[in-house]
C-alpha cells in the first residue's frame, strides 16, 4: 500500500465527504491501485516531450470585454433553498 | 551548541541558582537584541473592466443583490468560461510597468476551497506559469529610494460577498462580485518597516491608477491588501515565524497593523516566548490584531490547470504593442516635474502621486508658467480643502471647487502685482464656493492691489499726520514703530495697498522729515 487510510481521510474531508469505516477502506484500495498505475506510467522516459497542458490543440480563445448579460437575479434564485429578497440565505458562517 | 553544552557543564560542577544565575543572563542578551521585521505584502487589485472575467455580466458596483449574475459566474454545471481578452491585456500592462518577464505560455489553474461566497467549489486562478514574474518597482523612504521585488503578478476571479450582521441566524450571499477579474501581485519579502509597506503600497497603487486598470480605492474593496510579516534579530539571515494579516481597508490601517504586529513580535521574543504560524485579523476599533479561529486542517488547494480553459499563448508583438501604449508612470513623471519645472522633490511626490492631479498641475502651469507658486496653492491650499470637505474619497479630480485655469489665473494676478498674497488667499476661499473666476472676484469685491505711487503717499500723509507721537518715537530711534505704521496703513486700505511700496515709501518719507 502506498495510500494510507489517513490520506484518504483528509482529502475526503478536503471534499466534504462523510465515509463510513468500511467506505474508507474499499477507497483506500481503489485510490492506491490508481497511484500505483500511474506510477507505473511514471516510469516512461519522458524527457523528449513536450509538457501536455490541454486536451485540445489549440489555444487563446477570448471574449471581448462586453457586458452581455442582463440583471437577472430572479432567474439566479429560482432554484435557491433558500433566499431573503434578492440574496441567498445560508446558516450562519461564524469566521 | 557549543555555548549549550558549556552550560551544562558549568552547572553540573556548579550549584542550581548559578545555572539560574548564567541562563537569566543569556534571557537580558535577548533583551538587548535588536528585531528586524522582515515584510512581505499581497495585493489584489480589481480590474476596471465593463464585464466580468470569463462571462458578459456587468462588474458595477452597487448593483442590486445577485443581479449581476449568470450560469458561468454562479458555478452552474456545464458552463463554460471564456478569458476576457481585456483582462490579459491589463494584466501585460502591470508586468510591464513594474518591470516583470511576461510569461509567453501561461495558463489558468483551479484552486479549491469551500465557501459560501464560492459557488463553484473553487476559484480560477493562476499557480504555475504565472503570467508575470520576477518585476520590481522603486519606492521612496526618506528621501531615499529602495528597490522592492515582485514575485509575481497573476489573474483571478473574485468571490461573491457575505454578510453576517443582518440577520441573526444567517448569512446572506450576493454573487455579484463573483466573477470579477482581480489581478494578485505578490511581493518578495523586502520591506523592513511600516512606512516602507505604506510608501510601497503608494507607489503600486499610483502605477495602477496610471495605467487606468485599477481605481485604487481601498475602502470599497478595490485594491485589497494582506500583509506577511515576521521579525529577527539584526543581521540574522534566516527569518522568523511568518504571520499574515488580513482585514487591512486602508493605508493607515496596514501602518497602524503591522506597527503593532512588529511589537507584539519582538515582546514576545523578548520575553522568551516562542511565535506561531498563524493568520491574524486587524481589529480596526481596538487597534490590535487577534488569531483567527484555526481551521480544522491547513489549507490545502489542490490546484491544477483548469481544463475548461485554453492554454495562454502571448507573442511579442501584442507584448510590444501594449508597451508602446504604456503612458508616463509616476516615477518618471516625479523626475521630469523635478527637471522640467525646477519643483523640490517633495512637491514632485505630492503632485504625480495620482495621475489626476499631475494632469491638473501641469493644465495648471500651461495658462501660467509659474511651477512653483502652482505647485504651492495645490499643495498647500488647495489639498487642505479637498481634505476638509472629503473631496478626495472618489479619488477623482472632477468634483474639485476650483479649476486648474483659475489657480494659474489667481497666480499670475499674484505675480503682476493686481493682488497680494495675502489678498489671494481672501480671493481663493471666495473661489470655493462660487463659479467666478479670480478676476471677476477680485473686480466684483474691489480686491484690486493698490500700487499707484499718489494714492499711497496720500494716505501715508494721513496715517502720519495722525501719528504724531509715534513719528517722532522713531524719529528717536524706536525701530519697532515702523512696523506698526505699516500696519496703519495696510488696515486703513484693508490690505490692498502694495506693500512693497508702501515699505518704500513710508521709509522714505520718515527719514525726509529726520
Amino acid at each position: 500500500m502506498k495510500l494510507t487510510r489517513e490520506e484518504v481521510r483528509k482529502v475526503a474531508t478536503l471534499a466534504r465527504l462523510h465515509l463510513t469505516a468500511e467506505e474508507e477502506e474499499r477507497l483506500t484500495e481503489q485510490l492506491d491501485a490508481i497511484l500505483r498505475y500511474m506510477e507505473k506510467l511514471n516510469q516512461l522516459d519522458t524527457s523528449r516531450v513536450e509538457p501536455f497542458t490541454h486536451a485540445a490543440d489549440v489555444v487563446n480563445a477570448f471574449r471581448e470585454d462586453k457586458v452581455t448579460n442582463r440583471p437577472n437575479a430572479e432567474a439566479l434564485l429560482a432554484n435557491a433553498p433558500d433566499k431573503d429578497q434578492t440574496f441567498f440565505r445560508v446558516p450562519k458562517i461564524i469566521e | 551548541m557549543e555555548n549549550g553544552k558549556k552550560i551544562v557543564e558549568t552547572g553540573a560542577v556548579g550549584s542550581r541558582s548559578s545555572i539560574l544565575d548564567r541562563l537569566s543572563s543569556i534571557l537580558d542578551l535577548r533583551k538587548l537584541m535588536n528585531y528586524e521585521p522582515v515584510i512581505g505584502l499581497e495585493v489584489h487589485a480589481q480590474l476596471l473592466t465593463e464585464s466580468k472575467i470569463f462571462c458578459g455580466c456587468s462588474t458595477r458596483f452597487g448593483a442590486e443583490p445577485n443581479q449581476n449574475t449568470c450560469p458561468v459566474c454562479t458555478g452552474f454545471p456545464g458552463v463554460l468560461p471564456v478569458l476576457n481578452k481585456k483582462v490579459v491585456e491589463f494584466a501585460i500592462k502591470a508586468g510591464l510597468a513594474t518591470h516583470c518577464e511576461i510569461a509567453r505560455s501561461s495558463r489558468l489553474a483551479r484552486k479549491n476551497y469551500f465557501y459560501p461566497d464560492l459557488p463553484k467549489g473553487y476559484q480560477i486562478s493562476q499557480y504555475e506559469l504565472p503570467i508575470c514574474a520576477n518585476g520590481y518597482i522603486d519606492i521612496t523612504v526618506n528621501g531615499a529610494i529602495k528597490r522592492v521585488r515582485l514575485t509575481r503578478i497573476h489573474m483571478e476571479e473574485d468571490a461573491g460577498k457575505n454578510i453576517h450582521d443582518l440577520l441573526g441566524d444567517w448569512s446572506l450571499v450576493d454573487l455579484n462580485r463573483a466573477g470579477v477579474p482581480l489581478l494578485e501581485i505578490v511581493s518578495e519579502p523586502d520591506l523592513r518597516s511600516a512606512e516602507e509597506a505604506g510608501s510601497y503600497l503608494r507607489t503600486l497603487r499610483a502605477i495602477l491608477q496610471y495605467l487606468e486598470i485599477c481605481d485604487g480605492n481601498m475602502e470599497e474593496g478595490s485594491f485589497r491588501c494582506d500583509a506577511n510579516i515576521s521579525v529577527r534579530p539584526q543581521g540574522s539571515a534566516a527569518l522568523g515565524t511568518k504571520i499574515e494579516i488580513k482585514n487591512l481597508n486602508s493605508f493607515k490601517a496596514v501602518e497602524k497593523a503591522l506597527g503593532y504586529e512588529i511589537g507584539r513580535q519582538t515582546e514576545t521574543l523578548t520575553d522568551g516566548g516562542t511565535l506561531i504560524q498563524e493568520t491574524r485579523l486587524w481589529d480596526e476599533n481596538r487597534e490590535e490584531t487577534r488569531a483567527m479561529r484555526s481551521k480544522e486542517s491547513a489549507h490545502d488547494y489542490r490546484y491544477f490547470p483548469d481544463p475548461d480553459l485554453l492554454p495562454l499563448v502571448i507573442d511579442d508583438a501584442w507584448i510590444e504593442g501594449i508597451r508602446a501604449s504604456l503612458p508616463e508612470l509616476p516615477g518618471a513623471r516625479k523626475l521630469r516635474f523635478i527637471s522640467e519645472y525646477g519643483l523640490p522633490a517633495y512637491d514632485a511626490e505630492l503632485l504625480t502621486s495620482r495621475k489626476d492631479i499631475a494632469d491638473y498641475f501641469e493644465a495648471s502651469v500651461t495658462t501660467h508658467r509659474n511651477p512653483k507658486a502652482i505647485s504651492n496653492w495645490i499643495v498647500g491650499d488647495l489639498f487642505r480643502v479637498v481634505k476638509e470637505r472629503k473631496l478626495d474619497e472618489r479619488l477623482t479630480i472632477t468634483n474639485w471647487p476650483v479649476r486648474a485655469e483659475q489657480i494659474a489665473e489667481l497666480v499670475q494676478l499674484i505675480d503682476a502685482g493686481k493682488i497680494s498674497g495675502k489678498i489671494a488667499k481672501t480671493v481663493f476661499d471666495a473661489m470655493l464656493d462660487s463659479e467666478r473666476g479670480p478676476r471677476e472676484i477680485v473686480a466684483e469685491k474691489g480686491l484690486e492691489q493698490l500700487s499707484d505711487t499718489g494714492s499711497i503717499e496720500t494716505i501715508i500723509e494721513q496715517i502720519l499726520a495722525a501719528h504724531a507721537k509715534q513719528v517722532a518715537d522713531f524719529q528717536a530711534g524706536n525701530e519697532k514703530i515702523f512696523g506698526y505704521l505699516v500696519g496703519q496703513i495696510m488696515k486703513a486700505t484693508q490690505g490692498k495697498a502694495n506693500p512693497q511700496k508702501v515699505n518704500e515709501i513710508l521709509r522714505q518719507k520718515l527719514t525726509a522729515g529726520r
